[in-house]
């Protein structure tokens, strides 16, 4: 029907629909109406009122008729008929409660993993920061290097330049993160936030609840605007939710800060992953970030940003006019600037926070509940095609007594909407329930507030409405093709009997197994390659000691220790440590490996090594406490250790490693050579051998160390190689810290193990969620071949007695069944193994040391796979292996 | 109170399309101008017209409205709808073509 039509004919068809009984009344009417106008013309004809009351109702003919034939020419109602079958649907699935529940069950959880994970791709990588204006905007910012895949930090003034020049970005913000001892009472606690620059929440158009924002100059100077805007969570946690906090003062790692704002509730700055608890002005930076005043050195790369494009302009366009403004920079300020450009990321690929490090698992997710979606219909399409071979009486006799098959479509159709609408929303709602599920399967670590929410927004409520629509279509079609060859008069008559593996019509039935069966075998490969690439990974060695070495710090800022007094205090402790009984050795170092501190890192320059034209060299480095090496475990190759005679008088010393060693020196042993480090030269006094520095997956790099006391920190971790178990060395810690200062808090002590663990969690989460949901595909898989062997047995009840009756033995039928529910199970293997070749190859971020097509894998989920068919089978061949031949021969 | 043949049926909407287009009429003067138009050559029964007029106001052809009739007793009125009117002259064509066809055929036959 065209739309102008529906225009005309949708008021009367409301009508009749919502009011048939009005519409009736008028119908009645109009012809009581026309009788009285016969009957008037029959008497003025001169017959009498009651034979003129005859003539007429002979001529109308039968009213009750009239009426039906005006009800029938109404009828074709869609909207009538959709509501009829809505309710004759509902019956149905009443009817057979075992099998709504199932099927509306399998879709729930099709459904609700997909809707789960839209809604982390949404609050992870789409939308990540709710309170956050024009996200759709938003690009993140940070450095490029010639030679360098992974994006580096910006300079301040690099920023500064690029903020000045971009036409085509509306804003840009500098949001970095960093942590902070803070103290209230006397009890101190590490908090998570960030430096920002002055403009950050007009950029991001979040106002304080409280208080109010930075101001424009509070981005200029050093250490002249100690101002701080605090979260909602540590307003209402810490400061007990006073109303009265602006303008009260706050130590920050010692330094007092006044509190000026407090962040609006479900605002959790911009980092994903984690809750901001506060935020400090840039001018704040050398209090916050070691390694000395950064706002004027255009060679401190320390900083992330943000950039909010201006309407219409695309990110290539935004991209190509940052890229001229770095040439500019990189021709104005060689030095500094040399190799060096600037990138623009999609939020969902932003380089330096837990988006980027989220997007291969998340990716790989998509895919993974796209086949369990799959999986789950199948077997909701295979349950249905049960049903409608039982209600094929019902179907024939509809079509029988004249109902078009476009009619019985329709029903079918509506039955799978029932289905698929309560499997959405169940969906939907376990969806909203597993939405904070990803931070349970992240490591909690103290201090920090980890923050990854899923987001149930509208796009999402459209994607699973979109979802449900199609599920609609599979599972009403399913059943409908079975009655598109519905032989009325053989159907009519009584069902007759069937042979095992023998019946052509279950066909359909059969492949929906196979394909069940191929897509969890895929499942089953990708779970099995995580799980072992995860233990590979945990196992592997980073190049350094990591079950018998714990970590920890001292909160020496926050007990506001200067230089000299830190200096005392690391000396008189490490002398402690080291003769606590169990302890091998101990030293400190700026950045714990694979941690989230962030490396120094410096221009270098060497004797006798020519950079190439185009590139300025530049290399991370740690601050490292003589008896790092030891500490570690990680062997030098030539030279020696740092010492104690090391210090702050003594000429400067480094330690490369051996990447290093072979990219600047040639392979040649550079001990007593000379390496430029932040513009002073220092001695080559060892090498060292190659570890992980940020991650475990990174290839060999060129790294350096540099003695703590010549590149000084107060407040470094701790290192203990012991063979004490952790709680008996943390203890032992406690004490001889407060023999030095009572006051003094410990942060948390962890194992180097837990440091890898922590660093790989993301293939935890990956690891987790593939097998949670493999499980389930095959849960449904199983499901589905026990549903189709034990429906084939039950419908080949009189062939198994005959074949008992001839002699077969229940053991000959047990096999018969099986070797029939393996035979299905094979083919789905193939597919799925042939599948699994060609999918797993996606997986590639995700996989660490583990061919794609590591043949154990396939191998071990083969035999899960076969296990799991096996048993699915095993109770209807009991079944079948149980016929009683002479009863079903008699029946 | 038979059913009217096919032939009529396709055109009894035709038909009550135009007597409507000329002005709203409730069903007791439609059937009895259909009797007058084609003086009972088509056999056109009371019985049929109502659902066809049914039909036609579900297809959104024509509309209805309680009005008082001429001896001022209420009574449904049908009228024409634009689409209506633009049915009538779809189907006016098409019959003029199928009935040129058709006595076409039918003096090719005399001849």
């Amino acid at each position: 029907m065209r739309v102008e039509q529906w225009f005309y004919s949708l008021p009367v068809r409301l009508r009749s629909f919502l009011h048939p009984n009005q519409a009736d009344q008028e119908l009645k009417e109009e012809l009581r109406e026309h009788l009285e106008q016969q009957i008037k013309e029959n008497v003025a004809k001169g017959m009498s009122p009651e034979e003129a009351r005859y003539a007429a109702l002979r001529t109308l003919g039968g009213i009750t008729q009239i009426e039906q034939q005006c009800r029938d020419a109404r009828g074709g109602n869609v909207i009538e008929d959709f509501f009829q079958d809505l309710r004759y649907g509902f019956r149905q699935l009443v009817r057979s409660p075992g099998f709504s529940a199932l099927a509306i069950l399998c879709l729930t959880l099709g459904i609700g993993a997909n809707a789960a994970v839209f809604s982390w791709v949404e609050g992870i990588l789409f939308r990540p920061y709710p309170a956050v204006a024009h996200q759709e905007r938003l690009l993140a910012l940070a450095g490029t290097a010639q030679g360098e895949r992974r994006a580096t930090s910006l300079s301040w003034p690099d920023f500064l330049d690029l903020r000045r020049n971009c036409t085509l970005c509306e804003d840009s913000f500098v949001s970095k993160i960093t942590g902070s001892s803070l103290s209230i009472g006397d009890h101190a606690e590490t908090a998570v936030g960030s430096i920002v620059s002055a403009n950050y929440f007009d950029a991001i158009g979040v106002h304080p609840m409280l208080g109010r924002g930075f101001d424009p100059g509070d981005d200029v100077g050093n250490d002249s605007h100690p101002v701080v805007v605090i979260s909602y969570q540590l307003w209402r946690n810490r400061f007990k939710g006073d109303p009265q906090i602006i303008g009260k003062a706050q130590r920050f790692d010692n330094v007092p800060h006044t509190i000026i704002g407090v962040a609006p509730e479900g605002f959790y700055g911009t980092f994903v992953g984690w809750a901001m608890q506060f935020w400090v002005p840039a001018s704040m930076e050398e209090t916050f970030e070691s390694g000395g005043y950064k706002l004027e050195d255009r060679g401190a790369r320390w900083i992330e940003a943000y950039v909010r494009l201006k309407p219409e302009v695309s990110r290539a366009q935004a991209q190509q006019e940052i890229s001229a403004i770095a040439s500019r920079l990189e021709t104005t300020y060689p030095a500094t600037n040399r190799g060096r450009g600037f990138g623009l990321w999609a939020l969902w690929q932003t380089p330096f926070n837990n988006a980027g490090t989220l997007l291969p698992t998340l990716e790989v997710m998509v895919a993974v509940v796209a086949f369990v979606l799959l999986i789950a219909c199948a077997n909701v399409g295979n349950l249905l095609l049960v049903r409608s071979f039982a209600r094929r009486h019902e179907m024939s006799v509809r079509l029988a007594i004249g109902a078009s098959r476009v009619r019985l479509l329709k029903q079918l159709l509506t039955e799978g909407l029932i289905l698929a609408a309560l499997g959405t929303a169940g969906g939907l709602l376990a969806a909203y329930w597993c939405r904070h599920a990803l931070v349970l399967l992240l490591p909690a670590r103290s201090g920090v507030a980890m923050y990854l929410p899923g987001e149930i927004d509208g796009r999402v409520m459209a994607l699973s409405i979109g979802i449900c629509l199609i599920v609609t279509l599979i599972v009403g079609i399913i059943p409908a093709l079975q009655t598109r060859n519905l032989d009325l008069a053989g159907a009519l008559k009584a069902e007759s009997s069937a042979v095992v593996g023998a019946r052509k019509k279950a066909w359909m039935r059969s492949g929906l197994v196979v394909l069940q069966v191929c897509l969890s075998f895929v499942l089953l490969v990708g779970a099995a390659l995580l799980l072992e690439s995860l233990q590979k990974i945990r196992t592997a060695s980073p190049g350094f000691i990591t079950t018998s070495v714990v970590t920890s710090g001292v909160s020496l800022v926050a007990a506001g220790y200067d230089v000299p007094r830190a200096k005392t205090f690391q000396d008189e402790l490490m002398d402690r440590v080291s003769v606590l009984p169990g302890v091998q050795s101990a030293a400190f170092a700026r950045v714990t490996p694979l941690g989230y501190g962030s490396y120094s890192s410096t221009p270098i320059a060497v004797d006798g090594y020519q950079p190439p034209l185009e590139e300025q060299p530049s290399i991370e480095y740690n601050q490292v406490s003589p008896g790092y090496f030891t500490t570690l475990g990680i062997p030098l190759f030539s030279g020696r250790d740092f010492t104690r005679t090391d210090d702050e008088n003594a000429p400067p010393v480094a330690i490369v490693n051996r990447t290093m060693m072979t990219l600047y020196w040639g392979g040649q042993d550079p001990i007593g050579r000379r390496l430029q480090v932040k513009g002073s030269w220092a001695r080559v006094v060892g090498v060292a051998a190659d570890s992980k520095y940020e991650s475990m997956r990174e290839t060999a790099r060129p790294f350096f160390y540099v003695p703590l006391r010549q590149d000084f920190v107060r407040a470094p971790a701790l290192y203990i190689h012991t063979n004490q178990p952790l709680p008996a060395m943390l203890a032992a810690l406690v004490r001889e810290v407060h023999a030095l200062d009572a006051n003094l808090a410990l942060y948390e002590m962890i194992t180097l193990q837990e440091q890898v663990n922590r660093s790989t969690s993301p293939q935890l989460v990956a690891v987790t969620l593939v097998s949670i949901l493999g499980g389930l595909a095959l849960l449904l898989a199983g499901v589905g071949l026990y549903g189709v062997m034990s429906y084939a047995v039950a419908q080949s009840r009189r062939e198994l007695g005959l074949r008992m009756a001839l002699g077969a033995s229940a053991a000959n039928l047990l096999r018969l069944v099986i070797s029939r529910g393996l035979r299905l199970t094979a083919g789905g293997i193939l597919f799925g193994a042939a599948a699994a070749l060609a999918l797993t190859r996606l997986l590639g971020k995700l996989l660490y040391n583990v061919s794609p097509h590591d043949p154990w894998v396939f191998g071990s989920a083969l035999a899960v796979m076969a296990a799991t068919a096996i048993s699915a089978c095993l109770l209807p061949a009991w079944r079948a292996a149980r016929t009683d031949p002479a009863r079903v021969l008699r029946e | 109170m038979s059913k009217p043949s096919d032939l009529v049926q396709g055109t009894l909407d035709m038909l009550i399309l135009k007597i409507l287009a000329l002005q709203p009429w409730n069903g007791w003067d439609i059937g009895q101008r259909l009797k007058q138009i084609s003086s009972d050559v088509l056999g056109v029964s009371d019985g049929s017209l109502y659902p066809a007029l049914h039909k036609l106001e579900h297809r959104g052809w024509i509309r209805s409205q309680w009005k008082a009739s001429e001896n001022n007793r209420r009574a449904k009125f049908y009228s024409l709808t634009q689409l209506g009117r633009k049915q009538l002259e779809r189907e006016t064509t098409n019959w003029n073509r199928v009935s040129a066809a058709i006595s076409g055929i039918v003096k090719l036959k005399e001849a």
